[in-house]
């Protein structure tokens, strides 16, 4: 095992980490260093300013109206995406009565294992052209039309989803929770399914109903892909750049008026519309701050013993 | 989704014909199957809420343009593939040529450079080792955005703005942590008797890895590959960022969804949504195709870079 050992690993690791440090690292690391700067990104001239930039994030008015839209994205796609999620997941696997060993999942389980998931492997390209359509303003798109078909819509007025200032958020979030949903289901599937099956039955014994068996063995049994399932959407919803930038007004999206801004669409706007590439950085770097708080605090306040099994 | 346990193995004969539907008699049967209806009628309706408005939007492919801008609700007269046809000239063909050719390098390169350093990861004890591991774990951490504005510029320097050469080097340095993590902990389970037998039969570091190693990881890879294949495909913020024109002679080399979106906004095809609907079907048959004839791989791949 020692022959040659060294210029074997040294050979195979040189171009992988090379490429990873050039590409990945290094610009990570340089946007921390140009967030101190003036830098405006058409030229290499630039000064050091401290903690400016930070200090003008804090007065701008649209920077502070973005990270508000982060939270709440922060608290609601998290949260309404996991429920949905767990309940199909429950349902899918353990929700159905009657069969054979009498844990199993509903009816056509495989069916809407299927269909659920689809949406994750659409690009965001087909999720923006789709969602356009379905939000469009006129009696064109499906959600207007569909209300006008069954009587519900007005129209003279149909509603403006994407172009009205307290609805385009929450058709975002319609979006995100429609789009992983399924994801998540799967996620909390595979968690499920590594439940022994003499624990269900044993609960089911013991007389627990279903929502017993729910609350009292998945949920706890859970617990860590919970978590991890919470900080990846805490991520995307820090993120959520490609959606609003290709469904909302504006350039890179947040309209009508940054009704829709988040950070990652106003520091897109900052580094290419208005060239402000140090204030942009600055940005990435508020972004990367957050999400690793988040990420901690998540962890460290959800921290529950380990069950093994 | 209160229904109380009623043991259905053991009551066959009070069961309602149609088992499994959940509707065993319980202490409170009625409610009961109240919330069972509600719960099945849920998982149905949201079955339709994906599945509708995929096939309206399919259907688009068949109607004028507009009969799509007039009301939701139309049924398609003819049913030619024109729009494909025109969709096709109007760029699409490009994108997906573009898209292609980038892909073809990109994707086995990500294999190759990420298995060849999770393989060194996994099975080789050095000085370091562990740090390499978690500096390539790290990157999946945090999001593309942070490294966005200096990547533009780095590239740049490199002179590989606009060029395929860029963006495949760029998505290959992008899927490495990922690649790197799922194959190090598939390496990890491989059996090390065949690894030594080899090795005491005089065979290199590097011909163990090309010809047993990498045989014996074949389903990791296969997963894995799918993962970065439609990882790549549906990429779209780093080619919107690195594949712009830089001059006015430069040839346009867009990536397919960025092609897409930059059609849907540029109102090229204001005028005829029927054929951005047919780029956009053109777009989504392979991921379909892929999807449905691996569905499990594609699920167990993607849920994988989420456990642990």
């Amino acid at each position: 095992m020692h022959r040659k050992k060294y210029p074997f690993i040294a050979g195979f690791l040189i171009l992988p980490v090379g490429l990873y440090v050039l590409l990945v690292i290094w610009p990570y690391i340089q946007t921390i260093s140009y967030s101190f700067t003036d830098w405006s990104g058409a030229s290499q001239n630039f000064n050091f300013v401290g903690l400016d930039n930070y200090k003008d994030l804090a007065k701008d008015d649209v920077f502070v109206k973005a990270l508000q839209h982060n939270a709440l994205l922060l608290v609601l796609v998290p949260t309404l995406t996991i429920l949905l999620s767990l309940f199909f997941a429950f349902m899918v696997n353990v929700g159905g009565r009657g069969g054979a060993g009498g844990v199993s999942g509903v009816k056509g389980s495989g069916f809407y294992r299927v269909i659920f998931f689809f949406p994750q492997v659409l690009s965001i390209a087909i999720l923006a052209i789709l969602f356009k359509a379905v939000y469009r303003g006129d009696d064109s798109g499906l959600i207007n039309g569909t209300l006008q078909a069954v009587g519900l819509g007005d129209k003279n007025h149909p509603t403006e989803w994407l172009n009205d200032p307290d609805l385009v958020l929450w058709c975002i979030v319609f979006v995100m929770i429609w789009a992983g949903a399924g994801f998540y289901m799967v996620l909390f599937s595979a968690a499920m399914q590594s439940i022994p099956r003499d624990v269900y039955e044993a609960a089911l014994l013991d007389g627990a109903g279903r929502f017993q068996t729910f609350f009292r063995v998945t949920l706890p049994l859970l617990w860590e892909t919970i978590q991890t399932a919470w900080v990846f959407l805490a991520i995307l919803s820090m993120d959520a750049f490609l959606l609003i930038s290709t469904l909302t007004s504006q350039d890179f999206g947040g309209g009508p008026d940054h009704s829709s801004e988040v950070i990652s669409t106003y520091l897109m706007r900052n580094f290419q519309t208005y060239s402000k590439s140090g204030y942009a950085c600055a940005m990435g770097v508020v972004m990367l701050l957050l999400t690793l708080i988040v990420s901690i605090v998540t962890l460290r306040l959800s921290r529950r013993d380990r069950i093994e099994y | 989704m209160t229904a109380p346990a009623t043991q259905p193995p053991l009551t066959p004969a009070k069961e309602p014909p149609r088992r499994g539907v959940g509707s065993g008699p319980g202490r409170d049967g009625m409610e009961g199957k109240t919330l069972n209806a509600f719960s099945h009628g849920f998982l149905v309706l949201w079955a339709v809420m994906i599945v509708l408005p995929l096939i309206w939007i399919l259907l688009g492919n068949f109607k004028t343009d507009s009969q799509i801008k007039s009301s939701a609700w139309t049924w398609p007269t003819e049913w030619t593939f024109d729009a494909f046809q025109r969709g096709w000239e109007k760029g699409v063909g490009d994108y997906l040529l573009n898209t292609l050719i980038v892909m073809v390098v990109s994707v086995p390169l990500t294999m190759l450079l990420g298995a060849m350093a999770a393989y060194v990861l996994a099975r080789y004890d050095f000085v370091g080792n562990r740090f390499v591991y978690y500096f390539f774990v790290a990157g999946a951490m945090f999001p593309v955005f942070l490294a966005l504005v200096p990547l533009y510029f780095m590239v740049d320097r490199l002179g590989m703005l606009n060029t395929y050469q860029g963006l495949i080097l760029v998505y290959v340095a992008y899927s490495l942590p990922f690649t790197v993590f799922y194959l190090h902990s598939f390496f990890r389970t491989l059996p090390t008797a065949v690894h030594e037998a080899a090795v005491i039969d005089g065979a290199s570091h590097t011909r163990v890895f090309f010809q047993i190693m990498v045989p014996m990881a074949k389903p990791g890879l296969i997963s894995v590959g799918i993962f970065n294949v439609l990882g790549q495909w549906n990429q779209y913020i780093l080619p919107l960022t690195l594949m712009q024109k830089q001059s006015g002679g430069d040839a346009d080399r867009s990536m397919l969804a960025q092609g897409l979106v930059s059609l849907m906004n540029q109102g090229n095809y204001e005028t005829d949504l029927p054929a951005l609907y047919a780029g956009m079907t053109i777009s989504m048959i392979p991921v379909l195709v892929v999807y449905l004839s691996f569905q499990r791989q594609v699920q167990s791949g993607l849920t994988a870079a989420t456990i642990k």
